[in-house]
């Protein structure tokens, strides 16, 4: 499937399928999901809604343990890799916790792993300074616009210094020109820490300008259907969204998504795979 | 300043009714509902007494509102923190809610001894621990299902949950119910004096006044009975601004 050895990869899936059981019967939310993800990359799940894309990356942090499959990161369990605190995670909503100035939410993470006050400090206002908010540790969270809220979680996320990102539509409910800043600043945060991502989102454009593969996800059940390389030119800029190759691979992922996309060789046998 | 500001309509309020009072008692009422002019000199008249008597009602209703609010907070932490506890529980303290106050309060002072303050203690915690249980449940309980993923997702332990999250969650709830316990406590007090006791009390002082036809007095000592109450209410409101500034400036904005 892909050229990184198993013990290679960030993160392993292989054969991974979701069933929950509701009062109407089994609902089968993800099917035969196989993917691989090298240190470094930067990894976009896009679907509908439905098609499981968020429960793959609880799966992958395991909030979520699967019905059937193997799921590594880092060549260790998934369980052991959120033990060991591994992996940062930014969701759908900030998520902050209201009685905590910015810098006290940035501290969270830190407090838990019970790392010394003096360097505590110094790595929060360190992440701070990395999404631009060294202005605002004292503020509280509902002092904030939504953009500077998220970014604060992206800093909680980062503390940990973790090997794997994983963002759930982190952007979803921003208006756009904050959608577009914030998704210049996530690539730069990427560039700086090196960390691989894996990002849930249902912007075909988010998706394409921030990824190095997007991996197009189909519902009922939820399952693999494309996978795109998005091969444009690092790094990437305000530029990059306006050239051609942008345009071509949005039209490739937006056909991908609409179940017509004929090219791409890894993309078609995943396809075929994911439909036999 | 602005909290003077805002001060300004109520005491407006207040002094056109107190007014209005005054110019509207006469007749055959005056002698039930006497004019504010002669509750006060009846106030200033008996004022060793009031005096004795508000700090004696103060101690028993502030006693038994730190015996009601300890007593809710230690159920509320069980229930929310072991599932048995709060189907053992829980069911009791809702039925204890619906018990009539009026009814308990002899046997309380049989109980604790008439003459005890603990007697009367008791009344107002009894009124003070249901509001501090369901309150601090709910606020130990109902945390944003988001954040206890992210505490998941840091592998934080049910300590941890506990002290960063749960706690912090609760506060604003339990100072909801603490608002509410301090007033609740001076009437749990009250009723428990009615029933006997000490002589030293605004109960016996409102009782025994009405029953002897000084109204004026039987008023001094429910209006004291009010300020008391309103002076706890401030008083745990003030420490809800400094302990939970979060949120205060979330009821600001």
């Amino acid at each position: 499937m892909t050229s990184h050895s198993p013990a290679a990869a960030a993160v392993r899936l292989a054969g991974v399928e979701q069933v929950f059981t509701t009062s109407a019967g089994g609902m089968k939310a993800l099917e035969d999901i196989n993917l691989s993800v090298a240190p470094g990359e930067f990894v976009s799940l896009i679907g509908p809604s439905g098609c499981g894309k968020s429960t793959l990356l609880r799966i992958v942090g395991d909030l979520i343990q699967p019905t059937a499959g193997v799921v590594e990161v880092n060549g260790k369990s998934a369980h052991e890799a959120r033990v060991k605190r591994e992996y940062g995670m930014v969701f759908q909503a900030p998520v902050l916790f209201d009685w905590r100035t910015v810098e006290a939410n940035v501290r969270l993470p830190l407090e838990l792993m019970g790392m010394e006050r003096r360097q505590r400090e110094a790595r929060v206002r360190e992440m701070l300074e990395l999404v631009e908010l060294g202005s605002f540790i004292r503020h509280y969270p509902h002092q904030l616009s939504g953009g500077m809220q998220q970014r604060v979680a992206i800093a909680r996320a980062l503390a940990l210094e973790p090997t794997l990102l994983l963002m759930d539509e982190p952007f979803g409910a921003l208006d756009e020109m904050t959608r577009e800043r914030l998704n210049s600043e996530v690539l730069r945060i990427w560039g700086q820490t090196r960390t691989t991502v894996i990002f849930v989102t249902h912007s075909i454009p988010e998706a394409v300008f921030l990824s190095t593969r997007v991996v197009v996800m189909s519902p009922r059940p939820g399952r693999i259907t494309h996978i795109v390389d998005i091969d444009l030119d690092q790094p990437r800029n305000d530029q990059s969204r306006e050239t051609e190759r942008y345009f071509e691979l949005v039209t490739d992922v937006r056909e991908g998504l609409r179940g017509r996309r004929s090219g791409g060789s890894e993309g078609r046998l995943r396809a075929e795979g994911g439909i036999g | 300043m602005r909290f003077a500001v805002r001060a300004v309509p109520p005491l407006l309020v207040l002094v056109v009714v107190i007014v209005l009072w005054e110019m509207s008692a006469s007749g055959a009422g005056r002698r039930v509902i006497p004019p504010p002019s002669a509750i006060l000199s009846s106030g200033i008249e008996n004022f060793e007494q009031l005096r004795r008597a508000t700090l004696a009602t103060s101690y028993e209703a502030i006693g038994g509102f730190i015996l009601g609010t300890v007593g809710g907070l230690l159920v509320a932490f069980a229930t929310s923190r072991w599932l048995t506890a709060r189907d053992v529980l829980l069911p009791v303290a809702i039925a204890s809610s619906a018990i009539p106050i009026i009814a308990v309060a002899p046997i309380l002072n049989n109980w604790f001894g008439v003459l005890n303050p603990v007697s009367k203690m008791m009344m107002a915690a009894l009124l003070v621990f249901f509001p501090v249980l369901i309150n601090s449940t709910r606020g130990l309980v109902e945390v944003k299902p988001a954040s206890v993923e992210l505490m998941r997702s840091y592998a934080a332990s049910d300590v941890a949950v506990l002290r960063k999250l749960r706690v912090p969650n609760m506060l604003p709830f339990l100072f909801t119910a603490m608002k509410v316990g301090a007033t609740l406590a001076f009437i749990g007090a009250l009723v428990g004096e009615y029933f006997g006791g000490s002589s030293d009390v605004l109960g016996f002082v409102v009782l025994t006044s009405m029953s002897s036809g000084s109204f004026a007095l039987a008023w001094a000592g429910i209006l004291l009975g009010a300020a008391a109450a309103i002076v706890a209410y401030l008083i745990v409101s003030i420490i809800e601004r400094v302990a939970i500034p979060w949120h205060s400036e979330l009821d600001a904005s």
